[in-house]
């Protein structure tokens, strides 16, 4: 049976990218696998009594080192702040490449506590800060200190001790720039580094409040338990600076999606499920209602969601287990043809991502797929013609089309980039001002600009020829071009429309993260938690791969 | 040290800044990245020319010929290299093109590269005393050597080279046999056992 791939006019709406959850495809799963038989070690442990000072870790594989430099610092209630225009932290972070001398370190510790107003050398990999949740942090501190194991109710309503606030890789303030490291085997997959330097900060936050705590009563102090650690991952928050990403790397996009759709593909087209696999599904779903019901938001929007996703998930759990058999030819197309009729785009992905667990040998080899060499792409074939360009967006963006931008509620918004924080921002474009200097982001105005301009010419030309009177729309001809390769590299929707909502479009990338327990705090940021449930360093020789929905037991 | 992708995004939005179309800009933005990778001046004459572009006013070519000469003014080497990069298939057939007056000639090697890889065939960029051999965009060959390059290049040549060898067909045949030292000689029974398709596969 051949099961064809998704439809991109429905999977990239961004309604249902803003439904998608973690799989085995996610990153921070990915790199788990990857670094499970690296050597880990904490190299430096130098902090005072109160948890300030450095720290080192690192993973070391035959000559390959990456060491985590964590730099924690003092600083007053008042200063700490997860917004984007904070300029102090409780902790900063950066990833180097090999072992770090005390030069490294001395010239480290005057810039990454500066973050985005320091200078990183091609010797560091990716930087980042973190914030204590000073509530969970100190709870914990005083209940260790006096020899008990903290209120474990607390600490799984928050999921943390430190969130971070931005993570930076790929060249952003001198760091090394992504061609210097790109063909190294380990980093076969996307934000890989990046995921280890989250990893790496949550087992420093696991360190720093057992030495905080021992400090504080040498005689009676106990250490966090191990299970207890587990159970905790780190915080983030996040704005729209990782919007627009999605939106400026279009064939990466495609094949983080091409990805997932070839996985349900495949796992659609397998005729016979033996038992293991089946009850490995059955278990990863049963087991992950937890992950549900413990999904704390204040967001109505959210509580909706999650309302929907338990109700469908629940009738899903009660189908499956009672009604179906996975004995029958086909059995997880059925399924999904199933979760299509009867359930929410929500459920739709969430099972899907849990379809793939039983199918390493499927994820796998698709894994080292997601990354692209964008550079390959991004020449325009000029010696095509505009007759084939218009036919390329006629099937391609046959929604977008449809789109009438003369109504005002669909270009009310307009992205653009804050001069104060060089971060990317959305605005009413009727009501402030800044709007002429809008980021090339609304690529389906810019489409739909650029089909009527075509369906105007009488003669068809040649795209250099076209191009000369219409270097306004180079950028959309280009995507064009894209599209035409890359089916899933565009987002199917309108992204400056008055109904737009932008955490859809960081869920999509934070789902991919694996990110657990999205918390939309407005229609514009939200915060999660990452690596909840995943072994510990010491664990990683040998841990359960679908650790992420046993995170409570 | 600015990383390339700092170089790439600055450029970019310079370009923006200064008039360019979004996506003419992105062309700027990976064309300097080019240039400081092969460790070439082009922030330092990106700058220059942005500096002045309000009061320097450069003539904006679009339809590039085999003879191009500006009505009065240099031709904006941004403009003239997107524009050779889109031409260049067809511009090919000339195997000659020649300029009179590009402004910040050096922003103009970068698109020469880039049209190298799309054609398929090296690309030798003449002015002055200068010369640039593009390599299909893998690397750029060139007698330059630190001086300072010039604002204005006064006559210019680009010139597509065929597909040719570097070298005679003697000094080929001499190579060749030597490398024939490594092959070993067939007995009838290697001819028989050790290649992998059968002697009867006409059946």
């Amino acid at each position: 049976m051949n099961v064809e791939l998704r439809d991109p006019n429905i999977i990239m709406k961004l309604s249902r990218l803003g439904s998608f959850h973690q799989s085995k495809l996610s990153f921070l799963r990915s790199f788990l696998y990857e670094f499970k038989d690296w050597d880990y070690k904490r190299d430096l442990f130098d902090l005072d009594k109160d948890g300030f000072g450095v720290v080192v870790y690192s993973f070391k594989k035959r000559e390959r080192v990456y060491s985590l430099i964590c730099f924690a610092n003092k600083i007053k209630d008042d200063e700490r702040s997860d917004r984007v225009i904070a300029t102090k932290w409780d902790a900063a972070f950066t990833l180097h490449d090999g072992v770090p001398d005390k030069n490294d370190i001395d010239r480290l510790k005057k810039e990454v506590p500066k973050q985005e107003v320091g200078r990183l050398s091609y010797k560091e990999l990716t930087l980042s800060r973190a914030n204590k949740s000073v509530r969970v942090f100190d709870h914990v501190v005083e209940s260790l200190s006096n020899g008990v194991q903290p209120n474990l109710e607390l600490l799984e309503k928050v999921g943390y001790l430190y969130r971070t606030t931005a993570v930076y890789g790929s060249g952003k303030f001198g760091l090394a720039d992504r061609f210097r490291i790109k063909n190294r085997k380990e980093i076969n997959g996307p934000f890989r580094l990046e995921m280890m330097l989250v990893y790496l900060v949550r087992q420093f936050t696991f360190d720093q409040v057992n030495h905080v705590a021992k400090m504080k009563n040498p005689n009676k102090a106990v250490k966090l338990d191990a299970k207890i650690c587990k159970n905790l991952g780190i915080g983030n928050s996040t704005g729209l600076g990782m919007a627009p990403f999605i939106v400026n790397h279009p064939t990466l996009l495609n094949n983080w999606i091409l990805c997932r759709e070839t996985a349900l593909k495949k796992i659609r087209e397998i005729k016979n499920v033996n038992n293991e696999d089946s009850i490995l599904f059955k278990n990863c779903v049963r087991d992950s209602i937890k992950n549900i019901t413990s999904w704390n938001t204040e967001s109505e929007y959210q509580q909706k969601k999650i309302k929907h996703l338990l109700n469908d998930v629940r009738k899903f759990t009660d189908f499956v287990e009672k009604k179906f058999d996975f004995k029958k030819d086909y059995p997880f197309n059925e399924i999904y043809l199933w979760l299509e009729k009867e359930t929410c785009d929500e459920c739709i992905e969430y099972i899907v991502s849990i379809m793939m667990e039983p199918y390493n040998e499927i994820i796998e080899p698709l894994i080292k797929q997601m990354s692209s060499e964008e550079e390959r792409y991004f020449n325009i074939p000029t010696d095509r013609t505009t007759d084939e360009l218009r036919k390329i967006i006629e099937k391609k963006y046959s929604n977008i089309l449809s789109i009438n931008f003369k109504k005002e509620e669909n270009f009310k918004k307009f992205w653009f980039i804050s001069k104060n924080k060089e971060e990317p921002r959305l605005a009413d474009r009727f009501e402030e001002q800044g709007s002429e200097l809008e980021q090339p982001l609304a690529i389906a105005r810019d489409i739909k600009r650029l089909h009527d301009k075509l369906t105007l010419l009488k003669t068809d030309l040649t795209i250099d020829k076209f191009l000369i009177d219409n270097s306004d729309l180079r950028h959309v001809v280009r995507r064009a071009f894209i599209i035409e390769k890359f089916p899933y590299s565009e987002i199917q929707d309108n992204t400056i429309s008055e109904k737009i909502v932008p955490i859809d479009m960081l869920r999509l990338k934070l789902s991919f993260f694996g990110a657990l327990k999205f918390d939309p705090r407005s229609d514009k940021w939200l915060r999660i938690c990452m690596f909840q449930g995943a072994p510990l360093p010491e664990e990683l020789k040998n841990y359960d791969e679908q650790w992420v929905y046993k995170s409570h037991s | 040290m600015k990383s390339l992708s700092e170089i790439e995004t600055t450029s970019k939005r310079a370009s923006r800044a200064v008039g360019f179309s979004w996506g003419v800009a992105e062309e700027v933005g990976k064309s300097i990245r080019l240039l400081e990778l092969f460790n070439f001046p082009g922030i330092k004459h990106l700058n220059k020319y942005y500096q002045l572009k309000d009061k320097e006013k450069l003539e904006k070519i679009s339809l590039i010929k085999k003879d191009n000469k500006g009505q009065k003014l240099s031709f904006c080497p941004i403009t003239l290299g997107v524009n050779f990069l889109d031409q260049s298939r067809t511009l090919e057939i000339h195997k000659k093109c020649t300029f009179k007056k590009i402004a910040y000639p050096i922003l103009f090697l970068p698109f020469l590269s880039r049209s190298s890889e799309v054609i398929g065939k090296k690309i030798l960029f003449k002015f002055d005393n200068n010369e640039f051999l593009l390599n299909y965009n893998v690397n750029i060959f060139s007698n330059y050597s630190k001086k300072e390059f010039p604002s204005i290049a006064e006559n210019v040549e680009v010139t597509f080279l065929d597909n040719e060898d570097t070298f005679t067909d003697t000094e080929w045949k001499n190579l060749y046999k030597l490398s024939e030292n490594t092959f070993v000689e067939e007995t009838d029974s290697l001819k028989q056992s050790a290649a992998g398709a059968g002697l009867t596969d006409n059946d």
